[in-house]
This record gives structure tokens, C-alpha cells and sequence, in this order.
């Protein structure tokens, strides 16, 4: 596999969140309007660049069998670090995410690719892999959050399409989950399109 | 190179020394950003107390236990040329929809609210989240002007003198509640505050 369908299978074809259903949680959670969606994707995406690399670049140090405690520690490290550093530098974007950053530790999709890819392969391949991965999911967390601003809200980015209330629905969770469910049967077509 | 088996001392001196990197890793970064985040929330404080309050020339802080709740409120008391011309009250409220409100509450000396400001707060994004002034005007066309001694300080839903926001009951009136305590608290210690002015 090449380095560029590496880095580009996390938009559609793997994509985390439409293919892989993974990370859930803060897909569903953040994603009340588009700029809360990139922001969390892109700190995701740091975690997961950042971890890819120290694990494939540990995974010969580590014994297979303490391997998950260690992976941990590294991503919650990191988290840690995204959480600090964006509080003291980013005040206004840790206003509206800092709830949600803690969240990445357990957000499977950083755990799985450090145990499924990182931790199988070199350092290179690693971070293209988490790079791509954490753009394919900042890119579906702002189609997500861009979908039910819009629907719910009636702005996007903050800028006002149509006046009014919007559909209140599609703030609260629910408007989460179907949102979700036509951009993942959406996802499923275009990928269909493309093999 | 092979990966290292897992035998019961590889595995405590490996978990030590990642252990043992992380946390030098995180008191490295701690160390460095403990002084921007300090700035950052001092920022934030500074901006709302000048927000919510006319001009003044000097500033006097300080803490002051609320008549309900646990946690003291933060008093920001005011002067121009020496006289006293308000008060701002960091205060909080435990009701939010989600976790703790937090906001910045200017009173004139007799205790006419001039404006509130939220520090804080983790209410729904599009619905309680119109207690931001740049979200909504809310709390500017509730609460500036107010005079909380001749008018009640809750919802009128709850017999009050204050309009809700919609689908947002439980955000407006804790956010009611968290400006009643530091309207509460600064009649309670208006003698105490007045007589330190003549100091």
C-alpha cells in the first residue's frame, strides 16, 4: 500500500466515524456546530499524530503483555498536553471544547490505531496513518457539526444562513443520531461509487 | 530487533519507565504553561469586572462567603476619586442544566444590577448557551437596569420578574439564582463594605 492511499483511506474508505463507527462518543457530543466538530477533530488528530509516532517508535521495548497500560499512558500523556497547552494559548476554543478534550483519551479511535497500525508498523507509515485518520475524522465531525448547525441553528461557522429558530432537534442528541445515520448511508454510496 | 517477552521484570521496569517519562514529560509542561493559564483566567476576570462596571480608578478585592452555598463569592469593589461606584460580584450558581455557571455581576452602591457577564458555564450550545452576550441579548434585556430590591429575582414562571429564554428553563433560572446569591450576599455585607471604604 502507498503512502498516499495510506493517508487518503481515512476520508472515505476508512473513514473513523462513517466506515469504522469508531469515537463515537465525541462525534455525537461535540458536534453541535461545525467549528466545535473541527476543533475537536483537529486536536484528535494531534493525540492521534503524536501517539502513532511514540508507539511505533517503542513497540519493540514494549512486552506484548503490559503493551495496552503502556499505549495508555502515552495517549493520555498527550491529551494532557492538548488540554494545558490549549487552555494557556487558545482561552476562547478551550472555552467551548475543554469539556470534551479528556474525552480522547478513551476515544477509541486513538487507542485502536495505536494498537492495530502503529504498533504493526514503521514510524513513517504511522504518522501519515494518523494524520490521515484524524483529518478523515475532523472531516467527518465538521460535515457532522456543519449539518446540524445548519438543520438546528440556521448559521454556519457562526454566520447567519436564515433567520429564526431552526429545528431545535437537530442541537440535542438525537438530531446527533439521525444526522449520523444519512451522512453514514451517504458515505456508503459514495464509496460504492468509487470501487 | 525482536520484541522483548514478557517476563515479570521486563514488564515492571518498562511500565516504570513509561510511567516515569510521562511525568517528567507532563511537570515539564505544566511548569510552562502555568503562568499563560494563570494570565488567561485573570484576562478573562479583568475584562468581565470592566464590562459590568462604570469607570473607576482603583480596585479592591475580596472574598466574601455567600448567605447560601458553599464556596465564597469573589467582591470587586470600585472607585472613582475615592468614592465608591461599584460593585462586581464573581458569583456561581450549582443549577445549570450542566455542571457549574459562573458569572460576573456589576451592582451600583444602593445595589441596581448595571450588567451581567458570564465567566463560565457548560449549558446545551444553541439553546442555554443564550446566556452569552454574544449570543443573545438576553441577559443585557433582563438584567441591566434591574433593580432586584423592588423586583423579584426569579422567573415569572416562578413568580418572579424575569422573562425565560425558551426551551431553556433550567439554564435561565439557575443563571437567576446565581445573581440573586451575589445580590443576597452584597445586602447582607453592605455594612461591612461600606464601613472598609471609610478605612
Amino acid at each position: 500500500m502507498g503512502q498516499l492511499q495510506n493517508f487518503s483511506k481515512g476520508f472515505i474508505r476508512e473513514n473513523p466515524v462513517f466506515i469504522l463507527l469508531l469515537g463515537l462518543c465525541p462525534a455525537l457530543g461535540v458536534t453541535t456546530s461545525a467549528f466545535n466538530g473541527l476543533g475537536m477533530g483537529l486536536a484528535t488528530t494531534f493525540v492521534l499524530v503524536s501517539s502513532n509516532t511514540v508507539v511505533s517508535l517503542i513497540k519493540n521495548f514494549i512486552p506484548s503483555k503490559v503493551r495496552i497500560p503502556c499505549f495508555i499512558v502515552v495517549i493520555a500523556s498527550f491529551v494532557t498536553i492538548v488540554d494545558l497547552v490549549m487552555e494557556a494559548f487558545l482561552p476562547a476554543l478551550f472555552e467551548s471544547l475543554g469539556l470534551f478534550i479528556p474525552l480522547i483519551v478513551v476515544n477509541c479511535l486513538v487507542m485502536g490505531r495505536a494498537e492495530a497500525f502503529a504498533s504493526k508498523n514503521n514510524t513513517g507509515s504511522a504518522i501519515v496513518d494518523g494524520l490521515g485518520m484524524g483529518l478523515g475524522f475532523s472531516f467527518a465531525l465538521t460535515l457532522l457539526g456543519g449539518v446540524r448547525e445548519i438543520l438546528g441553528a440556521g448559521e454556519f461557522f457562526g454566520m447567519t444562513l436564515f433567520p429564526g429558530d431552526g429545528m431545535l432537534v437537530f442541537v440535542l442528541a438525537p438530531g446527533a443520531f439521525i444526522g449520523l445515520g444519512y451522512l453514514v448511508a451517504l458515505n456508503n454510496i459514495v464509496k460504492k461509487k468509487l470501487d | 530487533m525482536a520484541k522483548r517477552e514478557s517476563t515479570f521484570a521486563n514488564m515492571v521496569v518498562t511500565l516504570f519507565l513509561v510511567a516515569a517519562a510521562a511525568s517528567f514529560t507532563l511537570a515539564t509542561v505544566y511548569n510552562l504553561t502555568k503562568e499563560p493559564i494563570e494570565r488567561a483566567r485573570e484576562a478573562t476576570r479583568q475584562a468581565a469586572i470592566s464590562l459590568v462596571l462604570p469607570d473607576f480608578d482603583e480596585l479592591r478585592s475580596l472574598n466574601v462567603m455567600p448567605v447560601t452555598g458553599s464556596d465564597s463569592l469573589g467582591f470587586n469593589i470600585a472607585y472613582k476619586d475615592g468614592e465608591l461606584v461599584g460593585i462586581a460580584v464573581a458569583t456561581y450558581t450549582r443549577m445549570g442544566y450542566s455542571g457549574d455557571i459562573r458569572a460576573m455581576v456589576g451592582f451600583t452602591p444602593e445595589g441596581t444590577i448595571i450588567d451581567v457577564v458570564h465567566l463560565s458555564h457548560a449549558e446545551t450550545p444553541g439553546l442555554g448557551d443564550k446566556i452569552e452576550k454574544g449570543k443573545s441579548s438576553w441577559s443585557t434585556d433582563q438584567f441591566a437596569g434591574f433593580d432586584p430590591r423592588e423586583q423579584s429575582l426569579k422567573l415569572k414562571t416562578d413568580g418572579g420578574h424575569i422573562d425565560g429564554i425558551t426551551a431553556a428553563t433550567i439554564t435561565a433560572r439557575a443563571y437567576c439564582d446565581a445573581i440573586d446569591r451575589a445580590f443576597q450576599t452584597l445586602i447582607a455585607n453592605k455594612e461591612s463594605i461600606i464601613n472598609k471604604e471609610g478605612e
